[in-house]
């Protein structure tokens, strides 16, 4: 009797966790695509259309930029872990807390600092560059740990191959380790892309709140996300908020279904040369 | 001879090169951790002390008006709604991770597990426009039908919203811990005699103990931290209530309501809230690595 009890909680619960999933997605979507006007798209912003493409132009910018930072320096800080350091290095064990610190911080803390260092001491203003630096930091140990783990999924052998047939230690990393390792990166890249159009609070005092695109890197710019906030939290504009919700939504939905394809194709691929 | 020899030390500088700017990368993160702390505690210190360290932790009034700043409300409010959440986010979770690992069919795993990822994705404004306008309503009509009063954004909502927030994070970690516990435990339990239900919670949940419970402490650290999602639906009054249909304000929706506006002591008051939650998130952080430790002893 117990027994019984306690299987119909677990699969209640399994399926209280799908339904929220599935009633957050479609209320979302069956509310929000209606709303899905023209006027939404407009090149720039006035109160009248309040269009979200500025934002959106924002958010592809601020993805690109924080990539363009965050994505060398994550890729190269793992390399230098699996394939330089020394394992139980001192140094080493230093790194990992580091990482595992900022994994821990919750943006409102990386909003403070950006706000405290890059905003006021860096002189950076409300700014796209002061988002970016601050965004760049809050990714960095999401790429570092999903490249970690891509490389140290790359088979010895192939390490000791290239090391028989001579090459380099640093030929080797990047002819051989680094290819064999994408997959798992890519997939990390992604789950930060999703991660940086999702963020708000962190952005909201680094990159300001202005509803336009701005001209230069050192001009104030909301992203999606902020705008999503905005637009929700002033209350004039449930629609248009409900519209922009859809956006976000499909944003997401695509990066997770992209990453899951990507992950699944490039293995497949890297399988079968395996093989060969 | 020579000219190899050359060679030999051009790439040999070469390695050495790059080995340098593998090392100082890896460094960055290092020195993040460091000027994080540094500005956090450098900027909010000095206001916590001028206000006083115990005014700040204990006074049960935050009057920016009046230059009177104390804390307690919103760090009342933090545990209020995090508590909450591990209520809500911590049974379904927990269970829902047992269907995963123990009862989930192959062909539904997939699709399932997928659905998780995708709400550890969902951005937290989103969730919180959800709350807004659905959860909201919800409450405020049971709150009123119940006769508690309350207009909806209230403590419940924001649990509500958060247990719903930390679920990925308890069914991700317990998923992996039940599934790290090795299969004689619950074969052994099933021999004996035990039926599948109480192997399951007599045996495995045990062996699996310190993996679920780093994730409650996750999932802990998540609904602490949160910020916009919470903002929209908590109500944000500053004040102590055990009503759970009344409003209150979090740590976290404290500094962003009022950083836009504030000068001078209020907004190194704000700061120094942040201080608070970077404390407590330190704390949490300290938590996680000891029983990861733990695990691999």
């Amino acid at each position: 009797m117990k027994s019984k009890i306690l299987k119909i909680l677990i699969y209640l619960s399994a399926v209280i966790t799908l339904l929220i999933l599935f009633f957050l997605i479609a209320y979302i979507l069956i509310k929000g695509v209606p709303n899905l006007k023209p006027d939404l798209f407009a090149r720039h912003y006035t109160s009248d259309n309040v269009s979200l493409m500025p934002a959106f132009i924002n958010t592809l910018i601020m993805v690109g930029l924080s990539l363009l930072i965050a994505v060398p320096v994550g890729i190269f800080s793992a390399i230098y872990m699996v394939e330089y350091a020394k394992g139980g290095n001192r140094f080493v064990s230093i790194i990992k807390l580091a990482t595992e610190t900022l994994t821990g911080i919750p943006s409102i803390i990386y909003g403070l600092f950006g706000m405290l260092f890059f905003v006021t001491t860096c002189g950076f203003g409300f700014s796209i560059r002061a988002g970016v630096a601050t965004l760049s930091i809050m990714i960095l140990p999401l790429i570092m740990k999903t490249t970690e783990e891509a490389l140290k999924a790359v088979s010895d052998t192939y390490r000791e191959g290239s090391f028989g047939l001579g090459a380099g230690k640093l030929r080797t990393v990047f002819r051989i380790v680094l290819p064999s390792a994408i997959p798992g990166i890519l997939a990390g890249v992604i789950l930060a892309i999703g991660r940086i159009v999702g963020e708000s609070a962190a952005l909201i005092y680094t990159a300001g709140t202005v509803a336009q695109v701005p001209k230069r890197l050192t001009d104030s710019g909301r992203t999606l996300a902020v705008h999503m906030y905005t637009l929700a939290s002033e209350g004039l504009h449930m629609e248009e908020a409900y519209a922009t919700a859809v956006i976000l939504i499909v944003f997401v939905l695509g990066i997770n279904t992209l990453s899951s394809f990507i992950v699944k194709k490039l293995i497949n691929v890297d399988g079968k040369a395996r093989l060969q | 001879m020579e000219r190899s020899n050359r060679l030999v030390k051009a790439s040999q500088l070469k390695e050495r090169l790059m080995q340098a700017v593998f090392f100082l990368s890896a460094c960055i993160s290092i020195a993040a951790v460091g000027i994080i702390c540094f500005f956090i505690f450098a900027n909010g210190l000095p206001a916590i002390k001028k206000i006083g360290i115990l005014q700040f932790l204990t006074g049960t009034l935050w009057r920016p008006g009046n230059d009177i700043y104390g804390i307690l409300p919103m760090i009342v409010g933090s545990l209020y709604v995090t508590v909450g959440a591990l209520l809500f986010g911590v049974p379904i979770g927990l269970l829902t991770a047992v269907f995963m690992a123990m009862y989930c069919p192959k062909s539904i795993y997939r699709p399932l597990k997928s659905a998780v990822e995708l709400l550890a994705g969902i951005p937290s404004v989103v969730y919180g426009f959800f709350g807004l306008v659905v959860l909201v309503p919800l409450v405020r009509n049971i709150g009123r039908s119940l006769g508690f009063g309350g207009n909806g954004s209230s403590i419940l909502t924001a649990s509500l919203l958060l247990g719903i927030m930390i679920l990925p994070t308890i069914i991700g970690v317990s998923e992996s811990a039940l599934r790290a516990v090795p299969s004689h435990y619950f074969e052994g339990a099933q021999a004996l005699g035990a039926t599948k239900e109480s192997a399951i919670f007599s045996v495995l949940i045990p062996a699996a103990k310190s993996g679920i419970v780093t994730s409650v402490v996750l999932g802990i650290g998540r609904a602490i931290g949160e910020t916009m999602a919470v903002i929209m639906v908590v109500g944000n009054q500053a004040r102590l209530t055990g009503n759970i249909f009344k409003g209150v304000r979090t740590l976290t929706a404290n500094i962003v309501l009022e950083m836009g506006y504030a000068t001078d002591l209020h907004r190194e008051a704000l700061i120094g809230t942040g201080v608070v939650l970077f404390v407590f998130i330190l704390i949490i952080n300290i938590c996680v690595s000891l029983l990861k430790k733990g695990e691999h002893r």
